[in-house]
C-alpha cells in the first residue's frame, strides 16, 4: 500500500488493487480485419437472458446481416448471420464454458465481400425511448466488454429509479487486452453516438467517461470530439486493476460507493463499457445487427499479436492460426488473464462477448503451478482487495469448508472475483477458485 | 495443443514466501555482522549453532510428520537467527541449542508449522531459556574486548548441564574498562543511570547480541518496510505508542522516568518492533487490528518496564499481544465497500 499525497495531482482512482505486468503492446496497432473462417459457428445464446430461437433452416441460403434467430421475450437478444453462406447445420455444439449449445453452423461462400447485406438506416433523433429499446434489442447488442448483458435491458431504467449519471468504462484494466484502447482512438464518433442514444434512452443527464491514464492517445481523441456543452466529460483512471469494475469505476470517478448487494442504479449511476456503446452507435442508425466485434488476440505464444475484427462463430482454432499461435501454446484464456477463462477446445468459437483470446505457453503456467504453502497471514490480500473483504479469513473458512459462516459472516457473495488477493498470494493459495467453490455450494444448499 | 485447464487468474505477481523469507534473512545479515563485530567469535558460534538448531529440528519434524522439506521456504532460518540475535552474546552454545528446539518444536511445529503458530517461535525460543536458564540468560559480556576474534568468552563453550565459568575474570584479562554486566534498562532501573545517547548509536552497550544498535536495526527494518516485506504500521504503531507513554510519564515525573528516546533505544525494543511484532503468522491481517497490536505492544513494553520486576518487557509484551492478535482481528473486520461497520 502506498502512502498517498494529498497535494500531489493524481488520476482518479479507488482503493486498494494492483499492478500487473500490463503488456499493453498491441495498443499502438490498428485494428484489422481477418478473413471468414470457412464454417462460422453462431451459438443461439450468447446473452444473459434467454436463448434465440432459430429462425433458418438446414440448407437455408443466409445473407450476412440476416437474423437467423429471434429473441424470445424481453429478456433475450436476436442472432444475425456473421456471414453469406449456407445453413449447414443446427444442433449442439461445443462452447467455451465446455457445455454444450444450440448452435448453428454456417459454411461461408469463400466470394464473400464480407460486406453487411441486410439493414435499413433509420433516424434515431425521431424514435422515443420505447422505439429506441425496441431498436437496440434488434441490434443483438450484449455487453461487449464480457458481461453479456443484453444492452436494451441494461439501458431500460424502471420508472421509479432516476439515472443522473452514466459511468462510460473506457478503464480496460485487463492485461493484454487493447481492443476498447483502440475502439476509442478509431471509432470516437461511433462511441459519442452510442453515448448520446444511451444517454437519451436511460435519461442519464451527464455522462463521464473513464480511460485509465496509460492510454493517452484514447483520452485526446474523445476530448477533442466532446460537445461544447459539457454534459459529456472524459476523466483519467489510475492505471491500476480492478480500475474497469463497476464498483470502482464508480467510486473513482464519482466518489459514491454502491451499498453492498445493490446494483449502480440505486445510487443514479449506469455503467456501459465503451464497445458496447460504440457497436450502438454504429449499428442502430444503419439499421443492422452484430455480426463480427473488435477484439485483441494476444499473449507470449501469438506470433501476430494485435486487434482484429472478427466475425462471431470464428473457432478459435481458425483465428490462432490466421495470427500465428506457437506450438508452445498450452493455456488458451478467453478475455483477459485476471478474469479470463481457459478453454478445453479450440473448436469453439468467438461469440460477441469475447474481448480477447489469449495464448499462453509453459513459461507463464510454470509461474501459475508453484507449489503452494500455508498462509501466513501476511494480510497482502486484504491490502489489495478493492471491496475491503478479507480473503484470508476466507481461506482460511474454505479449507474448513465453513462455507456458510464465509458468506454470513465475511460478505462472500460480495466478492466479485477480480483475482487480486491470488495474484498477490505469497503462498499461492487458490482464494477465488476457493471462493467460487463456496458460493456454488452455497447457491445448492439453498435450492436445496 | 494440449490445453489446460485452468481457473483466473492466470498472472501471479511472482512474490511468494520463500522470496520473502530470505529477504527478512538477508535485512538481518547486517546486525548479525555487527554483532560479530562487537563480540567477535562468541556471538558468530551463537548465530550459526542456534540457526543450525533451528534447522535440525525443522528438518527431525519433516521426518516425523511426512510433510516434506519445509527448510526451503527460509522461515526456520528466520527464527534461528532473530532467536540468536535475543540472546546474551556470550550465552553457552549448547542453551542456545536448546532455545532452537524450543523455538521450533513448541513454537512451531506443535501447532502444525509455517503459518499455524499463534506465537512468535524464536521469543517461545528465548521464554523458554528464561525459565530454564536464568542466570545465564542474564550474564552479560563486554563490546570490543581485546581478543574477541581469537578466543571464545568462556561461558560459550561451556559443557552441557554444567554450571557455566564466571565470564568475570575473562572481563578482568582483557581489560575492559568500566563493564558493570548490567544492560543500560537495568542500570536506568536499579541504579537510576542512563548511558548516553552516542553509546546507543555507537553500541558500547552490555545488550542481548542483536540489540545493541538500534540505528542499525531501524535501518535494516526501513529497508524491509520499504521492499514491502514488512507490514510499516507495526513497527510505526509500537515505537510510537512506547514513546508517548514514555513521554507522559518522563513529563509527569522526569527524576523518576528516562526520556522517551531511551526507552526507544535500549532493550529489544527495536528488534522487537521491526522483527518481531511484524512477525505475519503472529499479528493481525486487519488494518484496525493491526493498529491496536502495535500498541498493545508498545504500551506493556513501557509498564512491564516501569512496573514488572523485569529490566526488560519485549518479549511478554509480544507474546501476550501474540495471544490477543485473533481476537482484534474479529473484533476489527473491515468495513466492505458499501457495507456498513460490523459489530464482529
Amino acid at each position: 500500500m502506498g502512502i498517498r499525497l494529498p497535494f500531489l495531482k493524481r488520476a482518479a482512482t479507488f482503493e486498494h488493487g494492483i499492478h500487473p505486468a500490463y503488456h499493453k503492446e498491441t495498443g499502438s496497432l490498428p485494428i484489422r480485419r481477418l478473413a471468414f473462417a470457412p464454417r462460422l459457428i453462431v451459438p443461439l445464446a450468447q446473452h444473459i437472458g434467454k436463448a434465440a430461437v432459430c429462425c433458418v433452416a438446414v440448407g437455408q441460403e443466409v445473407l450476412r446481416g440476416q437474423v437467423i434467430a429471434d429473441p424470445d421475450g424481453f429478456m433475450s437478444l436476436p442472432v444475425h448471420a456473421p456471414a453469406t453462406g449456407v445453413v449447414e447445420a443446427i444442433g449442439l455444439m461445443p462452447s467455451a464454458s465446455g457445455k454444450m449449445v444450440e448452435s448453428v453452423t454456417i459454411r461461408v461462400y469463400e466470394a464473400d465481400g464480407q460486406e453487411v447485406q441486410v439493414g435499413t438506416p433509420r433516424d434515431i433523433d425521431g424514435l422515443d425511448k420505447q422505439e429506441l429499446l425496441l431498436a437496440i434489442q434488434q441490434t443483438g447488442i450484449s455487453g461487449l466488454g464480457g458481461a453479456t448483458f443484453p444492452a436494451h435491458v441494461k439501458l431500460n431504467v424502471p420508472p421509479e429509479t432516476a439515472i443522473d449519471t452514466m459511468v462510460v468504462n473506457g478503464a480496460e484494466c485487463e492485461p493484454f487486452l487493447t481492443c476498447d484502447h483502440r475502439i476509442m482512438v478509431e471509432r470516437t464518433q461511433d462511441l459519442l453516438r452510442g453515448i448520446r442514444i444511451a444517454m437519451k434512452v436511460s435519461g442519464a443527464s451527464r455522462t463521464v467517461i473513464g480511460v485509465e491514464d496509460n492510454k493517452p492517445d484514447a483520452i485526446a481523441a474523445i476530448e477533442a470530439a466532446l460537445p461544447t456543452d459539457g454534459s459529456i466529460t472524459v476523466k483519467a483512471l489510475e492505471t491500476k486493476y480492478p480500475q474497469g469494475a463497476e464498483d470502482t469505476i464508480i467510486c473513482a470517478l464519482l466518489g459514491r460507493e454502491i451499498p453492498a448487494g445493490q446494483r449502480p442504479a440505486s445510487i443514479g449511476v449506469l455503467v456501459n463499457n465503451v464497445m458496447t456503446l460504440a457497436y450502438l452507435g454504429r449499428l442502430l442508425p444503419a439499421g443492422e445487427g452484430i455480426v463480427e466485434r473488435v477484439l485483441t488476440v494476444a499473449g507470449p505464444a501469438v506470433e501476430k499479436p494485435g486487434n482484429y475484427i472478427v466475425p462471431i462463430g470464428t473457432p478459435l482454432r481458425f483465428l490462432l492460426e490466421q495470427v500465428g499461435a506457437r506450438s508452445s501454446a498450452k493455456e488458451i484464456i478467453l478475455g483477459g488473464p485476471m478474469m479470463g477463462t481457459t478453454v478445453s477446445s479450440l473448436d469453439v468459437p468467438v461469440t460477441k462477448g469475447t474481448s480477447g483470446v489469449l495464448a499462453f505457453g509453459e513459461a507463464q503456467l510454470a509461474g501459475e503451478t508453484q507449489r503452494s504453502y500455508a498462509c501466513i497471514k501476511c494480510g497482502e490480500c486484504l491490502n489489495v482487495c478493492p471491496k475491503f473483504l478479507n480473503p484470508s479469513q476466507l481461506g482460511l473458512l474454505a479449507a474448513k469448508r465453513e462455507y456458510a459462516l464465509m458468506a454470513e459472516r465475511y460478505h462472500l457473495d460480495r466478492c466479485f472475483e477480480c483475482g487480486c488477493c491470488s495474484y498477490v498470494c505469497p503462498s499461492h493459495i487458490p482464494l477465488v477458485q476457493q471462493f467460487r467453490i463456496a458460493k456454488a455450494v452455497n447457491r445448492e444448499r439453498a435450492a436445496a | 495443443m494440449s490445453m489446460e485447464l485452468r481457473t483466473s487468474p492466470h498472472q501471479h505477481s511472482g512474490r511468494d514466501v520463500p522470496v520473502i523469507m530470505r529477504n527478512v534473512v538477508y535485512s538481518l545479515l547486517p546486525i548479525c555482522a555487527f554483532s560479530v563485530w562487537q563480540y567477535g567469535l562468541s556471538a558468530a558460534a551463537l548465530i550459526v549453532t542456534v540457526t543450525l538448531a533451528c534447522l535440525v529440528a525443522e528438518r527431525i519434524n519433516n521426518r516425523i510428520s511426512g510433510a516434506g522439506n519445509t527448510l526451503s521456504d527460509w522461515s526456520a532460518t528466520i527464527t534461528g537467527v532473530l532467536l540468536a540475535l535475543t540472546l546474551p552474546p556470550a550465552f553457552p552454545l549448547w542453551m542456545g541449542a536448546v532455545a532452537g528446539f524450543a523455538a521450533i518444536w513448541l513454537g512451531k511445529s506443535l501447532f502444525g508449522g509455517l503459518g499455524q503458530n499463534p506465537f512468535n517461535p524464536a521469543l517461545i525460543g528465548r521464554a523458554f531459556v528464561q525459565a530454564a536458564f536464568p542466570t545465564a540468560i542474564s550474564t552479560w559480556a563486554p563490546a570490543f574486548a581485546a581478543q574477541r576474534f581469537g578466543e571464545f568468552i568462556p561461558s560459550s563453550l561451556a559443557a552441557p548441564f554444567m554450571a557455566p565459568p564466571d565470564i568475570a575474570s575473562w572481563v578482568r584479562q582483557q581489560g575492559v574498562d568500566a563493564f558493570t554486566g548490567a544492560t543500560p534498562l537495568a542500570r536506568w532501573k536499579f541504579e537510576n543511570i542512563t548511558p548516553s545517547a552516542m553509546d546507543f548509536l555507537t553500541g558500547h552497550i552490555t545488550a542481548s547480541a542483536g540489540e545493541t544498535s538500534a540505528i542499525l536495526i531501524l535501518l535494516c527494518g526501513l529497508y524491509l518496510a520499504a521492499r514491502k516485506f514488512l507490514d510499516w504500521r507495526i513497527p510505526v504503531a509500537v515505537l510510537g505508542s512506547a514513546m508517548l507513554l514514555a513521554w507522559a510519564f518522563h513529563l509527569a515525573q522526569p527524576e523518576r522516568y528516562p526520556t522517551p528516546l531511551f526507552v526507544l533505544l535500549s532493550g529489544g525494543l527495536m528488534l522487537g518492533a521491526w522483527f518481531m511484532a511484524t512477525d505475519m503468522a503472529t499479528s493481525p491481517v486487519t488494518p484496525r487490528g493491526i493498529w491496536l497490536y502495535g500498541a498493545l505492544i508498545g504500551i506493556l513494553t513501557v509498564v512491564i518496564r516501569y512496573f514488572g520486576g523485569l529490566t526488560e518487557g519485549v518479549m511478554y509484551a509480544i507474546l501476550i499481544a501474540n495471544a490477543a492478535g485473533p481476537l482484534l482481528d474479529q473484533f476489527n473486520q473491515p468495513r466492505i465497500l458499501g457495507g456498513k461497520r460490523d459489530k464482529s
